[in-house]
């Protein structure tokens, strides 16, 4: 087998945006958050995303404004290096290299020309103590700085960059860690420790989670774990420090934050309220309720105008100062693992998989953006840590797009699983999905496969569950009630008790094949008849792949016990096997291809196989580190023509795959590389508008109509050839100044010679006259 | 922002018949209006004439009765004995009877003496009929024999002695005067044609034929006999097309709606079944009080009359339309119109200012509770009276869900608390709430504990549950029983070959029933 280099993976969207506080520009009108390995720049209005800066090696872990320019913001990495870019236009200006795994960045009004960044004490990877050290940035107009200059400012702080904040406009900084509060005055060169009892022999945990200054007076906000928030004054001295406690949250505070003018105090944690709390009148607060899931941080705009609050669900919300939301940028939700299989919804060519706890999400693929979510459980979900709720586990869409089915499962320690199999029907005017059927309790245990039939004639669903069934639903219409179609069982079935794993239609709906432990059985779904059993070499069956199209014949098979095997179903015998440990088979559903991705010693390997013959297309090892569970293949909206071999795979489709760290990962080609490049240079020529869809809509016309009229122009160049208009601009040039008319008689003419002539003859008037001006 | 969502109240799907336009259509009668007669009912026929009379044959008489009236408008008294099978003739100017005494007697609808007397049997008449050209007759009788009359001269035309026992039923084609068809006793149905003077077809019925029907186009044929309902292909020679089972007693009367889409028999066990007639598939069954004998629909479905084996005439007849509404009672009194459009016409003028106002979404009270974490309030709210507990079960449901259903059950006075438990003692052993309400007693049983014995009403209450519960375990036990007899039915009767697919269907059909899941 050959490696082949032309097929690079690559990361593609769906990286995280609320790892780090977002920052939102002095006009309000930009809002900047690291996103993976860049920093993207969105608008607050409309929610699009702007410019993409791309240039770090690792994950960013900190974005800031230049507090002396504000069209300039800092972005620090874990690659050791802070750059410097200009925003509005989407230019790397700068590269500071400090060579620290950097975690995040600080800056200050006051300190023009320092960085404060939080690095390892020791310069290895697995250290556990952070300080803080100011970085002095050189003056240098090289893009590229090496930074020799750090001064230790902290020693043991914490790597979260809300346990770092600067006080009145820079006078200290304050930082807190564990159960102590240290406070830094600039001017003094001196600190401050205050610390807390630990109330963790009475069952609380009170350490500090979030700091806080108050911008105008001395007043340091403290966020715990135990819910409550601390507010510290007279801290200047090491004895008659005060400090007031308020407690609304009952869980940690995750974030808070002074409004600009110091008037009011935000604070947000797991319940996903947005509390205002009013400085000096404490008592006084407004709630912004229900925002969806747990609040990471806060950021205010400079003028306090706007805020945003990152969620966990890797979602930014702004809100308006009055305390109403004004947009939502949503990142592909990744909970801490995909339950349902990945998915395309065969109308939109969305990626379909389970997002917030209780919805499904439609996140397109080109465009790097949640489209939209589906409420699938339709309940009040309750913010709190230990409440078992119902999660999504499975989900599957039939050929068009008409039918979505989804199980819903909650189980409680106590009682007993609880089940929901719900079917939605698409609906054309809404253009969404919406619920026909309920059946509670589809099985007496988990459901571990579900497929639509791929048949044009019936609507049918196969479950298959732990309990040893597998049921066949049906779409019942009742024409003679007054009821609308539902769903309803008709076939309960099972294989000497065994438990089915999985489950498989063929391409053209005819055959049906379960997984039951170590046996595949066949069965004809039209008369639900037992055609054949297939046994292998013992295993149970993992996962069950038809072959398509040319390869309709075969049907292939993964055990737990290393084994692919491909059955002939013409002769019902076994073809070939190989032995391999296939975590995840998965057909391409525009080819006859297979990708089968193979775990082996921690890391994983891809095949792309046809299944008549055993002998791989393209293979790659270590694609990265860990297991894949869940592969698909997307259509691409763009044939590509590519004629090599190993790459002809990609040709209609593109095959994305999360890996162990739910990173979603595909497979890019040198020709693709190439059509993105040129397409980011024609984007490149004009990026100083912001590209809306009106842009494009309007810019595409305009670029149009510049063509067109190049085309009208140019028989008329020919005939007027621009080398006599510079000759004329030459003559006007050399001819000496003092027989030259008057400069302002000159220059109307002059101007009109430049203009584009709507006829030749003008043109000519215009070369006479200036004939006549010009003396010989 | 995303709103409060309310708390979703399941939709319990319901068991037994769907409502369908069939159900709908033979549910839309009146109340029925019951007349006692002397003896058994054995025929009810209506008159084809307008006012639609009919006539009803009881022990000696036989009763003419109007549309819409409970008494006779007129009685036929002349009978030696009782008195079977009175009919009109298709004008509906003549009547005529059989009866025990073996006489066949017609009468003048308008006058009392018969006309006519037909002798010449030998045992009881059951049947007489008149043939389409309205002037013979066909009298069938338990001598064995069958005779067609003259009318004019009264006398006997053909006889016809082809059957081997009693013959309890026959009937006259309304498109061929020559054509009729009896069913006896012997098992058989038999056709006969008055010109070649024999039967033309005969078929096997394996019962006692108590009745048989043309089908309006008199291609089809229809006989009840024993429990069974046979339709018979006339034009394939009498081949048997489908045979109906859906009676558990004899059926001894059978009947077309009037549009012949339908198809009405009525049986001892006391039901009357609806078929429909393209894929005879039972759509709709009443039910009285005794065994019926005789069934007859008005034209146009207006009325349903049944006579039973105790006399008891039973009659319904179809709602109007604005019947169909049932009763109203005291309009509710509606809002002023003035309340509706206050501020509502109110044009906006060029240069205002216009702020949207939102739609206010409004929660059930328990909602506003729950919305504010007030787990008991919400709790109480869904206790009160008149609620559906279907709506008491999702909020529990839903408190223990959010983990909190024992805070909202604990701290409970002594009021509070019996309501609670009067709620359990009413839904526990409830199929569809049980598992849901089970978790809900156990907590309650957990958290009072210990104050049980100082409170009577708790306790009297406790103990009620208690023995319900018992009850409930003690049923459970005889399903699980009936369930182990029908597993080893059907593994005896399943052949061979299918068990492997079919395995479990049926019965974990029959185990989601008796749970009463869908």
């Amino acid at each position: 087998m050959v490696e082949h280099t032309g097929i690079r993976v690559v990361h593609r969207g769906g990286s995280k945006i609320n790892f780090r506080e977002p920052v939102i520009t002095s006009d309000s009108r930009f809002l900047l958050c690291g996103s993976g390995e860049s920093v993207k720049v969105y608008s607050t209005s409309t929610e699009e995303c702007v410019h993409d800066l791309q240039g770090h090696t690792d994950l960013v872990t900190g974005v800031v404004l230049n507090p002396s320019n504000h069209l300039q913001a800092y972005s620090c990495s874990a690659d050791g290096t802070v750059r410097l870019w200009d925003f509005t236009d989407g230019i790397l200006i700068k590269t500071f290299i400090i060579r620290y795994h950097i975690f995040s960045i600080h800056v200050s009004e006051k300190h023009v020309g320092v960085l404060f960044v939080v690095v390892p004490m020791a310069n290895e990877k697995g250290s556990e103590l952070f300080q803080l050290v100011a970085v002095h940035l050189p003056r240098s107009g090289d893009p590229e700085v090496e930074v020799g200059e750090l001064s230790a400012v902290l020693c043991d702080v914490s790597p979260n960059p809300g346990a770092v904040s600067f006080g009145t406009g820079g006078e200290y900084i304050a930082a807190a860690k564990g159960l102590q509060l240290e406070v830094f005055f600039f001017k003094k060169q001196k600190s401050y420790r205050f610390s807390l009892k630990s109330g963790m022999n009475k069952g609380i945990n009170n350490s500090f989670t979030c700091i806080s200054c108050h911008p105008k007076e001395d007043c340091i906000a403290t966020g715990h774990a135990d819910g409550k928030i601390r507010l510290w004054r007279n801290f200047n001295q090491k004895k008659e420090y005060t400090y007031s406690t308020l407690h609304w949250h009952h869980n940690a505070v995750n974030t808070l934050r002074f409004t600009p003018e110091g008037t009011n105090l935000l604070s947000g944690g797991i319940e996903s309220v947005l509390v205002q709390w009013r400085y000096t009148q404490e008592n006084q607060k407004d709630f912004l309720p229900r925002l969806g899931a747990a609040i990471t941080h806060i950021a205010v705009s400079p003028d306090g105008s706007l805020f945003c609050t990152s969620h966990a669900d890797n979602k930014i919300t702004i809100i308006l100062s009055s305390v109403k939301v004004s947009a939502i940028i949503q990142g592909l939700v990744k909970d801490d693992c995909v339950r349902t299989d990945l998915m395309i919804d065969p109308r939109s060519k969305a990626l379909v998989l389970n997002g917030k706890p209780g919805h499904l999400q439609f996140y397109s693929l080109h465009r790097d953006k949640q489209l939209y979510n589906l409420d699938i459980v339709q309940q009040e979900y309750i913010h709190e840590q230990g409440v078992d709720q119902f999660q999504v586990v499975k989900a599957a869409f039939d050929t068009h797009g008409d039918w979505l089915a989804t199980v819903e499962e909650r189980r409680q320690k106590s009682s007993e699983l609880e089940i929901n199999l719900k079917l939605w029907s698409y609906d054309e005017q809404t253009q969404s999905f919406v619920l026909n059927t309920t059946v509670t309790a589809p099985h007496e245990d988990q459901i571990t496969a579900m497929c639509f039939s791929p048949s044009p004639e019936t609507t049918l669903l196969v479950t298959t569950s732990l309990d040893g069934h597998f049921k066949a639903w049906l779409l019942a219409d009742h024409s003679d009630t007054e009821e609308s179609a539902s769903w309803s069982c008709d076939f309960v079935g099972g294989y000497h008790l065994l438990k089915p794993g999985c489950c498989c239609f063929s391409a053209d709906g005819s055959l049906l094949a379960f997984g039951f432990q170590e046996v595949v059985t066949v069965w004809s779904p039209t008369s639900w008849e037992l055609l054949t059993t297939l046994s292998q070499p013992p295993g149970a069956v993992r996962d069950l792949c038809f072959g398509r199209l040319s390869c309709s014949k075969y049907l292939l098979g993964t055990s737990t016990k290393n084994q692919l095997c491909c059955w002939n179903l013409l002769t019902c015998s076994l073809e070939w096997n190989t032995p391999m440990d296939v975590s995840l088979l998965q057909a391409d559903p525009f080819s006859e291809n297979m990708a089968a991705f193979c775990s082996q010693s921690g890391s994983t390997d891809l095949f792309v196989f046809k299944p008549s013959e055993p002998r791989p297309l393209f293979s790659k090892k270590a694609l990265c580190t860990g297991k894949v569970e869940r592969a698909i293949f997307a259509p691409r909206d763009q044939m590509l023509e590519s004629s090599e071999e190993y790459s002809q795979w990609l040709n209609r489709s593109q095959l994305y795959f999360l890996t162990q760290h739910m990173d979603l990962m595909t497979f890019s080609t040198k020709t693709e590389e190439d059509r993105l490049l040129a397409s980011s240079k024609q984007l490149m020529v004009d990026d100083s508008v912001a590209i809306t869809p009106f842009y494009l809509l309007l810019g595409r016309h305009k670029q149009q109509q510049q063509e067109k009229q190049e085309l009208l122009t140019n028989p008329l160049a020919e005939r007027t050839p621009l080398p006599q208009g510079s000759i004329a601009i030459k003559e006007l040039l050399d001819t000496p100044a003092h027989v030259l008319p008057s400069a302002s008689f000159l220059c109307s003419m002059f101007v009109r010679s430049l203009l584009v002539s709507s006829s030749s003859a003008s043109c000519q008037d215009a070369m006479l006259t200036w004939g006549m001006l010009l003396p010989g | 922002m995303a709103s409060f969502k309310p708390t979703k109240i399941q939709i319990y799907p319901q068991l037994g018949a769907k409502v369908t336009q069939d159900t709908l259509y033979w549910k839309n009668y009146k109340a029925p209006v019951q007349v006692k007669e002397f003896g058994a009912i054995t025929n009810i026929d209506f008159s084809p004439l307008a006012p639609h009379n009919y006539a009803v044959t009881a022990s000696t008489r036989i009763h003419i009765y109007g549309p819409f009236s409970q008494e006779p408008v007129k009685t036929f008294t002349r009978f030696k004995d009782t008195a079977y099978s009175g009919r009109f003739r298709s004008d509906g100017q003549l009547l005529v009877a059989g009866c025990e005494d073996s006489v066949v007697r017609l009468f003048d609808v308008s006058g009392k003496v018969a006309l006519r007397m037909f002798k010449g049997h030998t045992k009881a008449v059951h049947v007489a009929d008149f043939t389409s050209d309205c002037y013979h007759i066909l009298t069938c009788s338990d001598d064995y024999t069958c005779c067609l009359w003259d009318i004019p001269n009264s006398t006997e035309l053909t006889k016809y002695k082809e059957h081997s026992d009693y013959i309890r039923c026959g009937a006259t084609s309304k498109l061929n005067k020559d054509l009729f068809v009896t069913g006896s006793y012997d098992h058989t149905l038999k056709m006969f044609d008055a010109r070649v003077q024999k039967s033309v077809m005969t078929m096997d019925h394996n019962h006692p034929v108590e009745s048989v029907l043309f089908y309006p186009s008199e291609g089809l044929l229809v006989s009840a006999g024993g429990r069974y309902v046979k339709v018979w292909d006339l034009l394939k020679r009498g081949q048997p097309l489908v045979s109906l089972k859906n009676h558990h007693k004899t059926v001894t009367c059978l009947c077309l709606s009037g549009n012949g889409q339908r198809l009405l028999s009525a049986s001892l066990d006391r039901h009357v079944k609806v078929y429909n007639t393209t894929n005879y598939k039972v759509v709709h069954s009443f039910d009285y009080t005794a065994s019926i004998l005789s069934l007859a629909l008005a034209p146009e479905d207006e009325s349903v009359v049944v006579g039973m084996t105790n006399g008891i005439l039973s009659i319904k007849h179809r709602k109007t339309s604005e019947e169909k509404q049932g009763p109203t009672g005291q309009p509710r009194r509606q809002p002023v119109f003035r309340v509706f459009v206050k501020g509502r016409n109110c044009v906006p003028k060029q240069d205002d200012f216009l702020v949207s106002k939102s739609a206010k979404s409004h929660l059930a009270k328990y909602d506003k509770q729950l919305k504010r974490f007030n787990v008991s309030k919400a709790l109480d709210t869904a206790l009160e009276k008149n609620r559906k507990p279907e709506i008491t079960v999702a909020v529990i449901k839903e408190l223990d869900r959010r983990g909190t259903l024992k805070n909202a059950l604990a701290g409970r006075d002594e009021q509070n608390l019996s309501q609670l438990v009067n709620f359990l003692i009413g839904n526990v052993v409830d199929p569809r709430f049980a598992p849901v309400l089970v978790t809900a007693t156990e907590m309650i049983l957990d958290i009072y504990k210990a104050v049980v014995g100082q409170s009577s009403v708790v306790d009297r209450q406790l103990v009620r549950l208690q023995e319900l519960v018992e009850r409930e375990i003690d049923y459970q036990q005889d399903l699980l029983e009936v369930l182990g007899m029908l597993d080893t039915l059907f593994a005896s009767t399943l052949p061979r070959k299918e068990e492997v697919c079919r395995e479990h269907a049926p019965v974990s059909y029959e185990i989601s029933y008796f749970r009463g899941y869908p």
